[in-house]
């Protein structure tokens, strides 16, 4: 059996003023939690981050992996929206051409604030494979939109993918509403590094001699 | 209801126009050489004679000759038929050769409809005019793209609606010089163990 819970001993209260916790709305069954309202809402967004249906090449098949049944990315939250209106996060996934980029700016323009970008993949991040010759790939979607996160890779796999989906939740909790948008973009390490971007972390602690 | 070889239709085009040719690639697959004028006439008759019978434009495409190693020289572009008869089940190639300059071919879009696309995806790439097309505009490029990129002598575009097309003042290597903006030297080849 657990032990019963105890309440903390507190401070002899002032007789003169009324008890906080027999005020109106404060009494022991009827109280109300109470934190800071932008904070309550980051919460929120940070944990509904709807992203667009919208992919242009094979990265398309990795966020589809993303959002199957191994990876499962609506676990965060994320949930395909068929519509710019309704998204609040639009995953540049592939190859984007001139001819398409005002097209991607134009959806970019339809999705309400906060909006984020992630760039997904080396086409949207530099032109990838076709950077140097290729007269109709745009070299980075980054010329049309803010990018938020840069995700590398040709494609990238699905936990690249989750890892910059996690940098850009804790992006979205500093944003808070009506708090500071940071303009400087993060770049996801990539599969190169050992252990991804956790190489510093998984280091092993230094032993006494 | 018989399979003709590339051979026998050769000949039956050569009876009905003599100035077709029956020629061969250096791979050895067949085909007939049509002059632009008389396109339109050799296209029906391939669709509509009884033995041959073309009913299926398969693919219309096209490539540039400037800068092929063929004798004698040349700077034509040069507009490819692939049919096939459903009837017969027999296929051949039909090419024409439009001059660079007068870069000008009737359209197949009045026997096979199919051609519609296709001969608008040949004037974005390649520049070639299908005289008698509905509308003959780019399918692939914006329409305000400028040039034919397939053409050999394409000049990449520096930008696209003020964005510039390459990073950082990157510029493609086998571009001569254009004003203002340097030329950048090839790279060295690597040499391979």
């Amino acid at each position: 059996m657990a032990e019963p819970i105890t309440p903390a001993p507190q401070a002899p209260r002032d007789p003169t003023q009324t008890p906080g916790n027999q005020k109106p709305g404060n009494r022991q069954d009827e109280q109300v939690q109470l934190a800071a309202v932008d904070e309550f809402l980051a919460w929120g967004k940070e944990n509904s981050l709807f992203y667009l249906l919208f992919a242009t090449a094979c990265c398309g098949i990795e966020l589809m992996q993303a959002g199957g049944p191994r990876y499962d990315i609506d676990r965060l939250g994320m949930i395909p929206r068929a519509t710019p209106r309704q998204a609040d996060l639009m995953i540049v996934a592939g190859t984007i051409t001139h001819k398409m980029a005002g097209r991607v700016r134009t959806l970019w323009e339809q999705m309400t604030e906060p909006r984020w970008v992630v760039s997904m993949g080396s086409c949207a991040n530099s032109g990838g494979p076709f950077s140097k010759w290729s007269y109709s790939v745009l070299n980075g979607i980054d010329k049309y939109v803010p990018v938020d996160i840069y995700i590398p890779g040709c494609p990238p796999r699905p936990e690249a993918l989750i890892d910059g989906v996690m940098a850009l939740r804790e992006r979205v909790r500093i944003y808070r509403t009506f708090g500071h948008r940071s303009t400087t973009p993060h770049i996801v390490a990539g599969a190169d590094a050992p252990f991804g971007s956790h190489a510093e972390k998984d280091k092993p602690p230094e032993q006494a001699p | 209801m018989s399979a003709l070889t590339a051979e026998v239709i050769g000949q039956r085009t050569r009876a009905a126009f003599p100035q077709v040719q029956p020629l061969a690639t250096e791979n050895g697959r067949p085909f007939l050489q049509v002059a632009p004028g008389d396109l339109q006439q050799v296209l029906r008759f391939l669709c509509s004679e009884r033995d041959l019978r073309f009913d299926t434009l398969m693919d219309l495409t096209g490539y540039d000759l400037l800068k092929y190693p063929m004798v004698p020289p040349s700077d034509a572009i040069v507009v490819v038929y692939l049919l096939w008869s459903h009837v017969h089940r027999h296929k051949t190639t039909v090419k024409v050769l439009a001059p660079r300059a007068d870069c000008r071919v009737p359209t197949a879009s009045s026997i096979w409809p199919a051609a519609l696309y296709f001969e608008r995806e040949v004037w974005d790439l390649l520049g070639v005019h299908f005289e008698g097309h509905p509308s003959q505009k780019r399918i692939m490029s914006p329409d305000d793209w400028t040039g034919h990129p397939l053409r050999k002598d394409y000049l990449y575009p520096v930008d696209y609606h003020g964005v510039p097309h390459l990073r950082d003042g990157q510029h493609f290597e086998h571009v001569p010089a254009r004003p203002g903006i340097p030329a950048v030297a090839p790279a060295p080849k690597k040499s391979t163990p």
